[in-house]
């Protein structure tokens, strides 16, 4: 390995040395002239090859922690207390020459957007050639080094993505090359800072597996940085949990996921539904309350605020770090009442049950759309045929891409649909465009939207928010319309001094209220639910979810939940339906859906998805890369990444129907539905 | 390649027509009569009519326009009222003037705005981030004449360095034009300085904090190596374009420069032939300031695009 | 962190405090404070400005023509034998009236036909805006003098062309202000109440463009200040009975050789402050408001 010649060795009458040691680290960002802590007596370390979970929410410090560790804090912030020592080494104690070659040799760090972690003006290759180059070597051979490093990172055709610019990769082919990049130096420490959170879910599990993979191959300890737990637990060894900047629980990952001894660990656990969990099983627990502004003042425990179980110590002194058993540690004085920590929410719930076997409230039949860029024709929905029940959820599935949000638009009038396109609501055809539906059209359907940053007019109040639907749609006004309005806001359970506030005063999860209340306010009969927890945190996820779920029950609406996690489809959804490339791959109840047989697309989500509860049986892969929806492939759209494609080339040549394979589940695929369920049911892993 | 080149072209055809035709009708509309403006308000009115039909101008407006504009395609650019004489001589030698003084200020300012955006970027925040930004800005958007007449009290009142005229004796050595273009230059290089400041100081900023400069950092490359090949590359781009449209703002600066060094150059002959109302004159020394202003954006546009792979891989798809 | 016992702990809060209002946060900015003193004072000067002089701007003393700055004329007179110090504190108003209404007209104008034009978009925006591109092309000053000359100088032809000219240029701002917003999804969830474009425009877009409005009035009031004295300087400035600095440095910048540099100097600063005082308030407003 001529590439870490270079680096010092570390002191070795120091015994064996932890990669990374962390010891009462505090960091403070400058704000407004005040100092505001974001991480307080964060201790922790990092074993040679031992791969390290950092776990929090947004707000939490884990990427501050990140940033400490390769001193490339902003400007504003500073350690302001505690040590870091990587390799033997205090890259805050160091000057920049000796900083730059713990950089250039020890660490090196992933982050999540790939796409802007390269130059955008600089040939892939060459950049990763300045690792090689750095290390002292020459040109040529630098670039002879990169490439082999590319077919390390399972680049196949790495002399090709050596010539391309960042922006003509993909995502996933991107974060490879950066991945590249990081182990180029065979670095100690690879720190990897919600590496996969940008990506899709097949593409996220090819990134996962080939970590996992490099890891050995390279003997480099690992900082795994994530908000998703699943990840976390089957990418790491040891987890710490961060919450509010300080690390309140630690301990071997499985055995932390399965007894957590910190409420706030307990809490958000139980916010994710898990091992199929559905909504008619119970509902989700939340944790109450919010996150503390960061820098205040506190005394006591930072979570007891939020905390069911808190006591007057808890809010008087700051608990230590208990030892919790081999190698466990928790931050709580209460650690042997966490198991049996009660629930926030009651877990009975009341459900509407789907109308049987009634009209459907909407029939979409050979719905597409045809956008044009560039001269391009791209298909993002190609006939499309689906039928939504009275009151059912039915949950829509697919990568980016799939044309899951151009269905909502279209179904909501936002975009016109192509020619010969039909959607009829209660037998009645709906305009393509929203100022040919009338007022009845207008009430019926509504959105929830991802981002409620972006859904909420920021200069508008929360009052003017909710009221205008009510105006507009219900055509409420004078008391009536008051009387609504506080209704309509007890229902999204805020209050009434909520409603002067603008939005950007108010936390993720209200604001996310406040847009759920605009749609139920002209009385919709539909409710699109565009992604509306995925900008939202775990803990404040399963609060929205549940309201939902309670806003259902009373107001009878059917829903459109569009989401990319698969477990918060499975929760919530009557019925599935799994687009690919536009097209409409399988639809059915959602335990048909999920327990199988699958369309092997389905499939390969299904298994692309890390569960906390432990790792499926069978697993397939998808490789290559989504095709364009401007080049759709022949035949079967799916075929180019089908790893149960058929031999007699039908796949290749002619696009299956969809079809119903069992009562109500329909698929488009040209495998029997016995020979599916044979291949599905043992298959040993490839 | 060649179709981005075309459609860029294209794009600069249809403005510049726009852009004649505009000047054609306004000078139509605005009140004023050109031939009464030649002989004076105590002419005949007969006379009048006469040299306006000479002229040309009673004809209907359409026919005029065309005459006009096909006569500049073909390098005819008219007869000045004023000088009773071809406006082409006049203009391109007016134009050279204008150039020199241009590109004086061009070549002094280009490196400098640079440097002292750059400067302000790596020093965000500091001191002289602040002295660098608020001076800048601030000599933007000083007018020329005070800038102008504070550097002639100095330099050529008080000091007598340098002559308050730019206008040097025909046949004149270089050194002696360079000498009596130095005072003028300066009030043209303080606008520009703010503006290629504020521009490449707003791209370095933003390649400072991007991801791509971390990943750099954290490579292990040397400061200067990070500053060089990852900051300025992508930082200098949008800088391009900002130069290329204040070149063409030169012009409108300079009709005030040389009005006040009273140097003969496009300002001056603008000036002079609106407040005669020469209008064959008025009309082509205006649209040249045009076409300069499309030449330098066009120019910069295919140079940005060149430079940049992401906007390259659009274009020359 | 060690607090007193007693004192509550922290109160986990779903909603911030409310913000400091835009003028607070603008009054903590020195850069502001400055520019908005000098400022303050030309404003001053513009309305009490005949009772603060200390001579009438308009006397001639034939006797005391071209006298260098002294205790009596702190100023200096002009060829007139006029007083340099009055006639620079009486012209600050006749800036102070044509430079504002001309921004206002110009941002009103640039405003309604912006937020058309990004909210609207289609064929009208094609259109327009190569019309915008077209006369961009030429230097703003060269155009309004351009049309200064056909015109001839009065007040309300000055406000009204400095005006017309700020209007494409502020309406490509808000343009392209408006089509940023049209990307978020809250213009959306609006027609989904079946808003129309009035509303969408007016109440909806528009309340969120305002600091970019805001931004581009300051800075464009700048300019227009520069745009009336360079007119001014070229001879176009409006003759009235108040004095003009622009007008000033123009009569009395030929005799600059001659060594008498009061009389173009000192109105010359005068305007230079006044610009100055403009962008540094331009320049708080901007990083307050959107920065």
């Amino acid at each position: 390995m001529t590439a870490t010649e270079t680096t010092p060795a570390p002191d070795a009458a120091a015994g064996p040395e932890n990669a990374v040691q962390v010891e009462h680290l505090d960091v403070s960002y400058r704000v407004r002239g005040r100092d505001r802590l974001a991480l307080r007596n964060v201790s922790f370390q990092i074993a040679r090859n031992e791969s390290y979970g950092l776990v929090g929410e947004s707000g939490s410090g884990k990427s501050t922690v990140a940033l400490a560790l390769t001193r490339y804090l902003p400007r504003n912030g500073r350690v302001s207390a505690g040590s870091i020592r990587i390799a033997g080494r205090d890259p805050l104690a160091l000057n920049p020459e000796k900083l730059r070659q713990l950089r250039a040799h020890s660490v090196s760090m992933v982050y999540q957007e790939p796409g802007k972690a390269l130059n955008p003006a600089i040939r892939v290759g060459r950049q990763i050639a300045e690792v090689y180059e750095v290390a002292g070597l020459g040109r040529a051979d630098a670039l002879e080094r990169s490439e082999e490093m590319l077919r390390r990172v399972q680049i196949s055709d790495p002399g090709r993505v050596m010539e391309r610019y960042p922006h003509e990769l993909s995502g996933g082919m991107a974060q490879r090359a950066v991945i590249a990049m990081a182990l180029a130096s065979e670095p100690e420490l690879l720190i990897l800072d919600e590496p996969t959170t940008a990506l899709d879910a097949t593409v996220e599990a090819e990134v996962l597996d080939l970590v996992a993979g490099l890891r050995n191959q390279f003997d480099t300890s690992l900082l795994f940085i994530s908000h998703n737990l699943a990840v976390i637990a089957k990418m790491c060894d040891r987890v710490g949990v961060l919450y509010a900047g300080e690390l309140i629980e630690e301990g071997p990952a499985q055995q932390l996921f399965d007894q957590p001894r910190h409420p706030y660990t307990m809490g958000l656990l139980r916010c994710i539904p898990r091992q199929g969990q559905r909504k008619d099983h119970g509902r989700l627990d939340s944790i109450p309350g919010f996150l503390p502004a960061p820098g205040q003042a506190l005394a006591g425990c930072i979570f007891a605020p939020r905390c069911s179980i808190a006591e007057d110590r808890c809010r008087e002194t700051a608990p230590p770090a208990f030892d919790v058993g081999p190698d466990r540690s928790s931050r709580c004085f209460l650690h042997e009442a966490t198991p049996d920590l009660p629930r926030s929410t009651p877990v009975n719930v009341e459900l509407s049950a789907p109308a049987e076997s009634a009209q459907p409230v909407v029939t979409i039949r050979n719905l597409s759309k045809t956008f044009t860029s560039r001269g391009q024709a791209v298909h993002a929905l190609a006939g499309v045929n689906l039928d939504i029940e009275r009151g059912e959820t039915l949950g829509l599935v697919g990568e980016s891409g799939s044309g899951k949000t151009t269905l909502a638009r279209l179904l909501l009038g936002l975009t016109p649909p192509d020619a010969g396109s039909a959607i009829e609501m209660d037998g009645e055809p709906l305009g393509g465009d929203l100022r040919k539906r009338g007022r009845t059209q207008l009430k019926a359907l509504q959105i929830v939207f991802q981002n409620p940053d972006s859904a909420l007019n920021r200069r508008h109040t929360v009052r003017q928010l909710i009221s205008r639907p009510l105006v507009k749609l219900a055509g409420l006004s004078g008391p009536a319309l008051q009387e609504r309005l506080a209704d309509l806001v007890r229902s999204v359970r805020m209050e009434a001094r909520h409603l002067p506030l603008r939005p950007r005063q108010l936390s993720g999860g209200l604001k996310q209220r406040v847009a759920i209340a605009r749609a139920f306010g002209g009385g919709p009969r539909i409710v699109v639910c565009d992604e509306p927890t995925s900008a939202l945190d775990v803990s404040v996820q399963a609060a929205i979810l549940n309201l939902l779920a309670d806003l259902q029950a009373k107001e009878q609406v059917t829903y459109l939940f569009i989401s990319h996690d698969l477990q918060l489809v499975r929760y919530l959804s009557d019925r599935i339906a799994v687009l690919y490339l536009g097209r409409l791959m399988e639809l059915g109840p959602a335990e048909r859906v999920f327990s199988g047989p699958h369309h092997p697309y389905t499939e390969a989500l299904l298994s692309a998805v890390p569960s906390l509860d432990g790792q499926r049986p069978q697993r397939i892969r998808l490789t290559g890369e989504i095709p364009s929806a401007a080049s759709p492939p022949s035949g079967c759209v799916f075929h180019t990444r089908c790893p149960r494609r058929l031999a007699s080339g039908i796949c290749e040549s002619t696009e299956p129907p969809l079809a119903e394979v069992e009562p109500g589940h329909l698929m488009s695929c040209h495998i029997p539905i016995d020979q599916l369920t044979t291949l599905q049911s043992y298959e040993p892993m490839p | 390649m060649a179709i981005y080149l075309l459609r860029r072209l294209g794009l600069a055809v249809i403005t510049l027509f726009l852009l004649s035709l505009i000047i054609f009708f306004a000078g139509q509309v605005l009140p004023g009569d050109p031939a009464r403006s030649i002989l004076g308000p105590l002419s005949a009115e007969s006379a009048v009519r006469a040299l306006d039909h000479q002229l040309g101008v009673d004809r209907p407006l359409v026919t005029q326009y065309w005459s006009w504009i096909s006569g500049m395609l073909r390098g005819n650019m008219g007869e000045s009222y004023q000088y009773q004489s071809p406006v082409e001589p006049l203009l391109v030698t007016a134009l050279v003037n204008s150039a020199k003084l241009a590109a004086l200020a061009l070549i002094v300012i280009i490196p400098l705005g640079i440097l002292g955006g750059v400067v302000a970027a790596l020093y965000a925040g500091r001191p002289i981030d602040r002295i660098i930004t608020l001076s800048g800005s601030s000599a933007a958007a000083l007018p020329e004449f005070a800038t102008g007449i504070v550097v002639i009290v100095i330099f050529s009142v008080e000091l007598k360095l340098l002559p308050s005229s730019a206008q040097a004796q025909p046949g004149a050595s270089f050194a002696t034009q360079l000498q009596s273009l130095i005072l003028p230059a300066i009030p043209l290089v303080l606008v520009l300085f703010g503006y290629i400041a504020r521009m490449a100081r707003a791209g370095t900023v933003e390649a400072l904090e991007s991801d791509y400069v971390r990943t750099a950092t954290l490579k292990g490359l040397k400061r200067t190596v990070v500053i060089y090949r990852h900051v300025l590359r992508n930082s200098l781009l949008p800088t391009i374009t900002v130069i290329a449209t204040q070149t063409g703002y030169l012009f409108g600066g300079l009709i005030v420069v040389e009005t006040l060094f009273n140097y003969k150059g496009i300002g001056d002959l603008i000036f002079h032939a609106a407040t005669a109302k020469d209008f064959p004159m008025l009309e082509a020394s205006v649209l040249t300031v045009g076409v300069v202003y499309m030449v330098a954006t066009l120019i910069a546009d295919v140079l940005t695009t060149t430079l940049d792979p992401r906007q390259r891989t659009a274009a020359f798809r | 962190m060690a607090t007193p016992p007693g004192t509550p702990g922290i109160v986990a809060s779903d909603t911030q405090r409310r913000e400091l209002p835009v003028w607070r946060l603008l009054l903590r900015r020195p850069t502001f404070v400055t520019g908005a003193l000098i400022l303050l004072f030309w404003v001053v000067c513009a309305i009490f400005g005949t009772s603060i002089a200390p001579h009438s701007p308009l006397a001639q003393q034939l006797l005391a023509t071209n006298q260098a700055p002294s205790a009596a004329h702190w100023f200096g007179t002009d060829q007139l034998g006029r007083d340099m110090l009055s006639r620079v504190i009486v012209g600050a108003r006749t800036m102070l009236i044509i430079a504002p209404l001309a921004t206002v007209v110009g941002t009103v104008l640039g405003t309604a036909l912006g937020l058309a034009l990004g909210y609207l978009g289609g064929v009208v925006d094609l259109l327009a805006s190569r019309v915008i591109e077209a006369v961009l092309a030429l230097p703003a000053l060269l155009v309004i003098f351009l049309f200064m000359v056909p015109l001839g100088v009065t007040t309300l032809s000055q406000v009204l062309v400095i005006g017309f000219i700020f209007t494409p240029l502020i309406a490509r701002t808000v343009r392209s202000a408006v089509q940023v917003e049209r990307q978020l999804d809250y213009v959306p969830a609006a027609r989904l109440l079946g808003e129309r474009s009035g509303w969408m425009m007016f109440v909806e877009i528009l309340p969120n463009v305002v600091p970019t409005i805001l931004v581009e009035f300051t800075v464009r009031l700048g300019y227009a200040v520069f745009a009336v004295a360079s007119l001014a300087f070229l001879g176009f400035g409006v003759q009235l009975s108040t004095p003009n600095w622009g007008t000033d440095i123009n009569a009395n910048y030929a005799v600059l050789g001659a060594g008498y540099w009061w009389g173009s100097l000192f109105p010359a600063l005068a305007i230079a402050s006044l610009i100055i005082g403009i962008n540094l308030v331009a320049d708080s407003v901007e990083q307050v408001v959107v920065g």
